[in-house]
C-alpha cells in the first residue's frame, strides 16, 4: 500500500472557487480510481491561493488480474452470432469455453485481464481529471492559445506534482510536466521545494511559508483575529464568510488590528460594516461592554444594530517587516470609502424622503408598468386598503400610506446608488433621521423582507402592510401584462414575491381575499386578475407545503372554493392541513378507500344521478343557488323529489343506515365547511366512515333489480358528494 | 514636510515603467491622441488584442471619466487621471513576476507591503470583450487591473494576451505616502500634481457637469456614430474604430450632464456597442488575409 500525492499549481485561484475545486478533484479521482476497481484510504483535499492538492492514502500497489466470464450464444447458435460475439469480446473461436446453463449447452468467453501497475493507472488518470475539471469559469493562456483547443484551467496551470510513494508519476498536459517540485510563499520563499513524498509535503511547504491545509489556515484567521480584538479590549464580529474568504487569499495568513477615525462612527454600523467586509474583506469589532452601552440610542443611530469600534482586522498574506506598514495603508483605503460613505451618508439627509421620491418619476419600473413612482403609488393604496378596508393587518390608513409612498425613496439615495445591498435599511435610517414615527421607519426598512428562507418575516402591522403591497403590486402587475414566471425563467422573482405573500400571511394569520386585493388594485373589473394570481400563489403553496410534509394532493384537492380556485390561500392552507391530519387517522384513511370504492363503482357505471338533466358533481347541487322567487316553488318540488330515501323497496340495513348518517353528516360538513371549521367537517365525514364499511361489506350495489340498483348508485353518489363538498378527495393519490 | 524622493516622483515612476517594460521587449508608445474612459480602448490593446502576430507594447493613457470629476475638492477622485498599461501577446508564462519586478522597481517591495491577486473578471460589453484575472492589491488598495483577454469584438483571442493597467496616480500615492493627489510630487523638483492639474479639474468638471452644450454634444454623437458607419463601409475600420471611442465619450459627456434618462442609457450604450463591435469586426475582417498569409494555421 502507497500514499499518492497530486499537486496543481496556478496563478491564483479565485477564493470563492476553492471549496468547489477541492470537492471537484476529490471527485474525480475517484471517478478515475472507480473505473480502475480500487478503493482508495481516505482522500485529503487542500487548496491555496496557488495550488490544489490531492493526497490519497492506502492505493495498491497494482490493480488485480481479474479473469471475466461472459455468457455467448448457445452451443449450435448460427455462425454469424458466434462470430459477433467473439468480436465483441476480443476473443477468437478456438478459445471458447462450453459450459452448461440450465440443461444447456453455451459457449463463454473467459477474458483475463492482467493487473496494471498503479503508476501506470496514475499517469492516464491525471491528465483525465485535469481535462475534465469543472470551473465555473476558464480561461485559455499563451503561446498554446493560439488554438481554441488549448487547455482550459481557472487561471494559467504552472506546474504538477505526482508522486505515488516517493515515485514522481510521470505524465505530460498541454506542455506542463509532472515532477516533484513546487514552489513556496510567493514572497517569503525563492526558489524550488522538491517534495519526498505524500509525508513531507505539507511539512516541506509549511518551511516554505505555505499552510497548504486550509482549514488550518482557516482557524488561525478566526482565532487570530479574535484574539488581536480581544488584545485591543474589543470583541471580533465573527464571520465565517470572511474567514473562508480570507483563508482562500492567503498562503501564510496573518491577521493584523488597525483603527479608524472615531468620527466615522455616525455612519450606520451596517454600512461600516458591509464597506470594510464586501471591499476590503476586513472584519470589524464591537466595542468593550460598559453595561449601560449594550443598548446604545445615539443622535440618528441605529436602535437595533449594534455599535462599531473603531477597529478593522485585515489578513496580510505575509509576516511584514513592519506590520505597521501594512496596517497603515489598509487603514488609509479603508478611510477612503468610510469618508465616502459619511459623504453620502450626510448628503443623502440633506434631502427629505418626500424630496427624494420625486425623483423616482424619471426611472422606469417595467417599459409597460411605468415608473418606479407609479408603482408606489399602487403600493400605497394597496398597503392603505390593506390596513383600513381589508383589516389584513389591523393598522392606521394614512401611516400605511406615508410608509409605502416613502418606501422606495432611497432607490434614488447616493449610499443606495453605491450599496444596492443597503436597499429599505438606509430608506429606515434616512426615515428615523428625519422625525417620522418608528413604525413608519420600520415598514420602510423592513418592506422587502421576508426575502430568502431564512429571512425573518415581519410582524408589525404597517410592515406587513407595505411588505404584502410590495409583493401585490409586483405579482398582480406582471401577471396583467402576461408576464408570468416560465420554467426557470423567473426575471422578475415573482416566485420569490409568491412565497413572500405565503410567509407574511401565514406568520401573520391574515385572512386576505385576493379577489378583493385586485379590486382593491385595479378596479372592480380585476376579480379574475385575483383568481388567476391566486392559482399561481396556490401552485407555489403546494411547493412550499411539501417542504413542510403536507402533501401537494392535499392542497390539490382543498384548492377550490365555490367552484373556482380559492382566493384566500389561508383557507387552502388550512384545509389542507385538517385534510392531512385527517387522513393520517384510520377513520381517515378508511373512509378514503370507501370514497374510492364509491367513486370507481359510479364511474364504472357511468352514473350521474336520478335525472339525467341534472349532473351531480362536487359542487354544491346548481338548483340550489337558484334564487328566482317565482322558480321556487318548482324548485323545492324538485329539490323534495330528489331527497334520497324515498325509494320503493325496503332497504336493507346497512343501505338505511347510511342513508341516516348521510342525513346527518353532510349538513353538518356543509356548515362546518362554511364556518371555515375544517377539523369539524372532517369530524363529521368521520361519522361516514363506519356505515360506509358496512355498506359495502354487506349491500350489493349491482342488484338484479333496476330500482335497487339505481337507489343504491344514487346512495354512492350522495356520499361522494357529501366528502367533495369538504374536500376533492378525486386528487388525492395512492 | 519631509524632502520629496526624486526616484519616486510621479514622472520617474512612468520613466522607470518604460525603463523596465522596454528591457522586456516591449515597444513604448505614446498615447492616443483622443479622448477616451480607458487605456483598454487605445489601439495598440483593442485592435491588436485581435489577430495571431505576437504584440508587446507599454504606454500611458490619459483617461477621461466626465462623471468621476469633483472640481478639485476630492482627494481621490479625478475626471482625467492617467494608466499605465501594458499589453503582452502572447502572455508569457512568467508575467507575473515580470509584473511583481516592476512593482519592486517603482519601489514597492513585497516583503514590506501586502501584495494580493484578488479575483476580479474584466468584461467590456461595448467592446465584445472579456477576460479573467484579478485585482492587485497592495495593502488592501487596488493598483493595477491584471487581465487575460479571452474575447475581443466578440471574437477568440487568438493567442489569448496579457493586460496590466496600473493606476499611476493612486500608486504615486502610496509609494509617496501623500493623501491628497494634488499634493504628489510630479518631478522631484518641486512641482506637484495640483500644479498641474488642479485648475484643468476645475473648468472640466464645470464644462463636463454644467457647460458643455448638450444640443451639440448629441449633434456630435450622432456625427460620429454615422462618420463610423461611413467608415466601415469603406473598408477603414481604424478610422472607424476612432469614431466609436468619439461616440463613447460623447455619451459619457452627456451622462455627465444628466440628459440621458435611464431609458435612454441602455439604448445608447447599444448604439456605442454596435459601432465599436462593427469596428471590431471590420478591422478583423480586412486584417484576415494578411494573418493567415503569416500564420496560415489561424483562423478567425
Amino acid at each position: 500500500m502507497t500514499d499518492f500525492l497530486l499537486e496543481l499549481r496556478s496563478e491564483e485561484i479565485p477564493a470563492r472557487m476553492q471549496a468547489g475545486a477541492r470537492a471537484e478533484l476529490e471527485k474525480l479521482f475517484r471517478r478515475e480510481m472507480d473505473a480502475a476497481g480500487i478503493a482508495p484510504g481516505d482522500i485529503t483535499a487542500w487548496s491555496t491561493p496557488r495550488r490544489l492538492a490531492l493526497i490519497a492514502r492506502d492505493l495498491p500497489e497494482a490493480t488485480k488480474a481479474v479473469r471475466e466470464e461472459v455468457k455467448g450464444p448457445p452451443v449450435g447458435a448460427p455462425d454469424a452470432a458466434i462470430d459477433g460475439f467473439c468480436r465483441k469480446n476480443g476473443v477468437t473461436r478456438d478459445q471458447l469455453e462450453e459450459r452448461d446453463v440450465k440443461g444447456r449447452a453455451t459457449w463463454f468467453a473467459v477474458i483475463d485481464k492482467p493487473g496494471r501497475a498503479m503508476a501506470d493507472l496514475l499517469a492516464e488518470a491525471i491528465p483525465a481529471i485535469v481535462r475534465d475539471f469543472s470551473w465555473p469559469k476558464s480561461m485559455r493562456w499563451g503561446e498554446a492559445s493560439r488554438s481554441t483547443e488549448s487547455l482550459r484551467w481557472v487561471r494559467p496551470l504552472s506546474g504538477i506534482v505526482a508522486l505515488l510513494g516517493d515515485e514522481v508519476v510521470d505524465c505530460e498536459i498541454h506542455g506542463v510536466t509532472s515532477g516533484a517540485v513546487t514552489l513556496g510563499h510567493r514572497f517569503h520563499h525563492s526558489g524550488d521545494i522538491t517534495i519526498g513524498s505524500a509525508a513531507d509535503y505539507a511539512v516541506k511547504l509549511r518551511a516554505g511559508h505555505v499552510i497548504v491545509d486550509h482549514e488550518e489556515r482557516a482557524a488561525i484567521i478566526r482565532d487570530g483575529a479574535a484574539k488581536t480584538a480581544a488584545d485591543a479590549g474589543l470583541t471580533l464580529v465573527e464571520d465565517e464568510g470572511l474567514v473562508a474568504e480570507n483563508a482562500g487569499l492567503t498562503e501564510w495568513p496573518v491577521p493584523l488590528l488597525g483603527r479608524f477615525d472615531e468620527a466615522y462612527l455616525d455612519v450606520p454600523p451596517e454600512v461600516i460594516q458591509l464597506t470594510a467586509r464586501v471591499n476590503q474583506k476586513y472584519f470589524v469589532c464591537h466595542p468593550p461592554r460598559t453595561g449601560e452601552g449594550d443598548h446604545p440610542q445615539d443622535g440618528g443611530g441605529a436602535p437595533s444594530a449594534e455599535r462599531l469600534a473603531n477597529a478593522f482586522v485585515c489578513t496580510a498574506n505575509i509576516e511584514a517587516d513592519d506590520p505597521a506598514v501594512v496596517v497603515e495603508g489598509n487603514r488609509k483605503v479603508l478611510a477612503a470609502r468610510l469618508s465616502d460613505a459619511r459623504f453620502f451618508w450626510e448628503q443623502d439627509r440633506k434631502t427629505s424622503l418626500a424630496e427624494h421620491a420625486k425623483k423616482l418619476e424619471r426611472i422606469t419600473f417595467h417599459e409597460k408598468l411605468g415608473t418606479v413612482a407609479d408603482k408606489v403609488e399602487r403600493v400605497a393604496k394597496l398597503a392603505a386598503w390593506l390596513v383600513s378596508d381589508a383589516r389584513a393587518p389591523n393598522g392606521d390608513h394614512n401611516l400605511a400610506r406615508q410608509a409605502a409612498e416613502l418606501s422606495k425613496s432611497d432607490l434614488v439615495t447616493e449610499m443606495v446608488g453605491e450599496f444596492p445591498e443597503l436597499q429599505g435599511l438606509m430608506g429606515g435610517y434616512y426615515a428615523r433621521a428625519e422625525g417620522l414615527p418608528d413604525e413608519v421607519a420600520n415598514a420602510i426598512r423592513d418592506h422587502y423582507k421576508p426575502v430568502g428562507q431564512d429571512d425573518a418575516v415581519p410582524t408589525a402591522p404597517l410592515t406587513v402592510a407595505v411588505s404584502l403591497a410590495d409583493k401585490l403590486d409586483n405579482l398582480f402587475s406582471f401577471f396583467n401584462i402576461g408576464i408570468l414566471p416560465t420554467g426557470s425563467k423567473d426575471p422578475f422573482a415573482l416566485r420569490r414575491a409568491a412565497l413572500g405573500y405565503l410567509r407574511l400571511v401565514q406568520a401573520n394569520g391574515l385572512e386576505l381575499s385576493l379577489e378583493q386585493a385586485a379590486q382593491a388594485w385595479g378596479g372592480l373589473g380585476r376579480a379574475k386578475l385575483g383568481t388567476q394570481v391566486a392559482e399561481f400563489l396556490s401552485d407555489r403553496l403546494a411547493v412550499q407545503m411539501k417542504d413542510q410534509g403536507v402533501r401537494h394532493d392535499y392542497i390539490a384537492a382543498s384548492r377550490e372554493w365555490a367552484g373556482q380556485v380559492d382566493a384566500r390561500t389561508d383557507r387552502i392552507e388550512a384545509r389542507a392541513r385538517a385534510l392531512g391530519a385527517f387522513l393520517d387517522t384510520p377513520d381517515g384513511a378508511n373512509l378514503l378507500a370507501g370514497y374510492k370504492r364509491a367513486a370507481n363503482i359510479l364511474k364504472k357505471e357511468d352514473w350521474h344521478g336520478i335525472e339525467g338533466e341534472i349532473a351531480h358533481t362536487g359542487e354544491e347541487d346548481p338548483l340550489a343557488l337558484v334564487d328566482d322567487p317565482d322558480m321556487k316553488a318548482v324548485i323545492d318540488a324538485k329539490m323534495a323529489e330528489r331527497k334520497a330515501g324515498a325509494v320503493s323497496y325496503t332497504p336493507e340495513p346497512a343501505e338505511s343506515a347510511l342513508t341516516e348518517a348521510l342525513d346527518t353528516a353532510a349538513p353538518t360538513a356543509a356548515r362546518a365547511v362554511e364556518a371555515e371549521d375544517f377539523a369539524a367537517a372532517m369530524a363529521a365525514l368521520a361519522t361516514l366512515r363506519a356505515p360506509i364499511d358496512a355498506f359495502f361489506e354487506s349491500v350489493t350495489v349491482n342488484d338484479a333489480d333496476p330500482a335497487k340498483r339505481a337507489a343504491r348508485l344514487n346512495l354512492l353518489a350522495r356520499f361522494r358528494d357529501a366528502v367533495h363538498q369538504v374536500a376533492d378527495f378525486s386528487r388525492i393519490e395512492g | 514636510m519631509t524632502s520629496p524622493n526624486p526616484a519616486t516622483s510621479f514622472q520617474d515612476m512612468i520613466l522607470a515603467l518604460h525603463d523596465f517594460w522596454s528591457a522586456q521587449g516591449c515597444l513604448i508608445l505614446q498615447p492616443y491622441d483622443m479622448r477616451m474612459g480607458a487605456g483598454t480602448f487605445h489601439t495598440a490593446t483593442t485592435l491588436r488584442a485581435l489577430g495571431p502576430e505576437p504584440w508587446n507594447a507599454a504606454f500611458v493613457q490619459p483617461s477621461r471619466r466626465p462623471t468621476d470629476g469633483r472640481y478639485g475638492e476630492n482627494p481621490n477622485r479625478l475626471q482625467h487621471y492617467y494608466q499605465y498599461q501594458v499589453i503582452l501577446k502572447p502572455s508569457p508564462p512568467d508575467i507575473q513576476d515580470l509584473y511583481l519586478e516592476s512593482l519592486r522597481r517603482i519601489g514597492v517591495d513585497p516583503l514590506k507591503h501586502d501584495i494580493r491577486f484578488v479575483e476580479d473578471d474584466w468584461e467590456s460589453p461595448t467592446l465584445g470583450a472579456w477576460g479573467l484575472g484579478w485585482e492587485v492589491w497592495c495593502d488592501g488598495m487596488e493598483v493595477t487591473q491584471f487581465t487575460y483577454f479571452q474575447q475581443m469584438g466578440g471574437f477568440d483571442c487568438k493567442p489569448v494576451a496579457g493586460e496590466l493597467t496600473y493606476g499611476l496616480e493612486r500608486l504615486a500615492m502610496y509609494i509617496q505616502g501623500v493623501d491628497n493627489v494634488y499634493d504628489l510630487d510630479f518631478n522631484g523638483k518641486g512641482v506637484s500634481y495640483g500644479d498641474v492639474f488642479l485648475e484643468n479639474e476645475r473648468q472640466m468638471s464645470k464644462w463636463n457637469f454644467e457647460v458643455a452644450d448638450t444640443a451639440a454634444l448629441f449633434d456630435l454623437f450622432a456625427k460620429a456614430e454615422s462618420e463610423c458607419r461611413n467608415a466601415i463601409a469603406h473598408d477603414v475600420p481604424i478610422a472607424a474604430y476612432e469614431q466609436a471611442v468619439e461616440a463613447s465619450h460623447l455619451f459619457n459627456l452627456l451622462q455627465a450632464r444628466g440628459v440621458i434618462s435611464v431609458q435612454e442609457r441602455a439604448s445608447y450604450m447599444a448604439r456605442v456597442r454596435d459601432l465599436a463591435r462593427g469596428s471590431c469586426e471590420k478591422y478583423a475582417e480586412v486584417m484576415t488575409p494578411k494573418w493567415q498569409a503569416d500564420y496560415p494555421e489561424w483562423s478567425l
